[in-house]
């Protein structure tokens, strides 16, 4: 069973991979939208020297924003194209919420990657624990894939899909922010990857905890 | 060949307090075929979707049977095949793509896929054209693509939402034998308003006699 749902899985990531690279439905506004919000944090800050520690609240708000505007699109655009009934009539719920997952993940990571490096460029931001930090960082978008991922499949069905992503997002997303924000600062302020443990075992409590629920909610979203 | 059984009782269902239809009630098996009339906006539609447990009703029960064995909900859509006007394939993807991407995940088969889906699109004259994006395909082309859809895992259960839309003679032609490959097969359910659907099935259900 589980090996089925996984095949089924990887079959619906590879497909809406394929559909992305020919399309670039997502990836091209997500890219426009990443190197606008950067330019505007560059021009805001000018040449005034900015502590590390609200330049990591920055980078987790364009990570945020970016995230809010792209992940919904997966199945949104199934359910506004109407290709969901067919998806529906072939697979097993279990498969296209960890299919979407991946594909998600994979844009998330992409997408997150170009973040970093363009932030870092543009700003003055220094990492001084980089493997704390990008524990931190990696773990800090999984679950903002795992969370987005349901909330995703929730809005499609809604009316107003633009509003309501971002107001429902919020108060899911909010304790995972809090305490990526917090291990990120202290990593790039250099503390320790052993004393960031409490943090590191939240963010994979969050993740786990969110995979599991989106998985068992996935149902009755996914059926009318 | 297995035999499926299909018991519909007491059926209702409305959308904002509007009844659409109630209290209706039906069986059919192996062999029978059903032609589900009615006017436009009578439900006809929604009856389709309740039996390829798209929606739900809001009272009655469906039980479907394979060989005695109570088909559960979510297993139903391993029997069954759909062809409709609210279902679409990937714009963005090829004839053949679209159809190798369902067959996999339809069948949960590695083998022969190729051969398979050519012979689905052969079926249904889109070969030549099967390396063409969808978005590229007219309407008929895409319900004859639809109509490949609908059979590719040999459904039990072939519901078919007014099939004949957008087809020229040739299309038609190819809904018909498929039509009648599915009465020796399964159960055939067609909602349609045409005459010549309607003689392809055995029986007739008209929806507003449930008001």
């Amino acid at each position: 069973m589980t090996a089925e749902i996984l095949r089924a899985a990887f079959l619906i990531f590879k497909k809406d991979l394929r559909s992305e690279l020919r399309t670039r439905y997502v990836i091209n506004s997500l890219l426009m939208f990443v190197l606008v919000t950067i330019s505007i944090i560059k021009f805001s800050l000018g040449d005034e020297k900015t502590g590390d520690e609200i330049l990591t609240g920055l980078l987790w708000i364009v990570v945020f924003f970016t995230s809010s505007n792209g992940l919904a699109r997966t199945f949104v655009k199934e359910e506004e194209k109407e290709t969901s009934v067919a998806l529906k009539l072939s697979t097993m719920p279990a498969a296209v919420i960890f299919g979407k997952l991946f594909f998600n993940l994979l844009l998330t990571f992409i997408l997150n990657c170009f973040i970093l490096i363009l932030f870092i460029l543009i700003t003055d931001y220094r990492v001084i624990n980089i493997s704390g930090f990008l524990i931190t960082f990696f773990l800090g978008n999984l679950g903002l894939v795992s969370a987005s991922t349901i909330i995703a499949a929730i809005i499609s069905k809604a009316n107003s899909k633009g509003t309501l992503y971002p107001v429902l997002t919020f108060p899911v997303l909010l304790p995972l922010l809090m305490t990526v924000i917090n291990a990120t600062k202290l990593a790039s302020l250099g503390v320790d990857t052993e004393k960031l443990g409490g943090e590191i075992q939240i963010l994979i409590s969050y993740t786990v905890v969110v995979t599991i629920s989106a998985l068992f909610l996935f149902r009755f979203v996914w059926e009318d | 060949m297995e035999k499926i059984e299909i018991k519909c009782e007491g059926l209702s269902k409305s959308y904002n307090r509007k009844i659409i239809f109630k209290n209706l009630s039906f069986s059919v098996s192996s062999g029978d075929s059903l032609s589900v009339t009615g006017k436009n906006g009578s439900g006809k539609s929604t009856l389709i979707k309740i039996l390829a447990n798209l929606i739900q009703p809001n009272s009655g029960n469906i039980s479907i049977k394979a060989d005695e064995n109570i088909i559960q909900p979510e297993n139903r859509y391993l029997k069954t095949g759909l062809l409709s006007p609210y279902l679409n394939l990937y714009d963005e993807l090829t004839g053949l793509e679209n159809l190798e991407f369902y067959f996999l995940l339809k069948t949960k088969t590695e083998k022969n896929v190729k051969e398979k889906v050519k012979l689905f699109l052969e079926k249904t004259g889109l070969y030549e054209r099967r390396n063409d994006l969808l978005k590229n395909y007219s309407s008929g082309m895409k319900q004859r693509l639809k109509l490949a859809f609908s059979i590719m895992n040999e459904p039990a259960i072939l519901l078919l939402d007014e099939p004949r839309s957008n087809l020229d003679k040739a299309g038609i032609q190819i809904v018909e034998e498929i039509a009648n490959e599915q009465k020796s097969k399964g159960i055939l359910i067609i909602a349609t308003n045409d005459e010549d659907d309607k003689l392809l099935c055995c029986e007739t259900l008209n929806i507003e006699d449930y008001k």
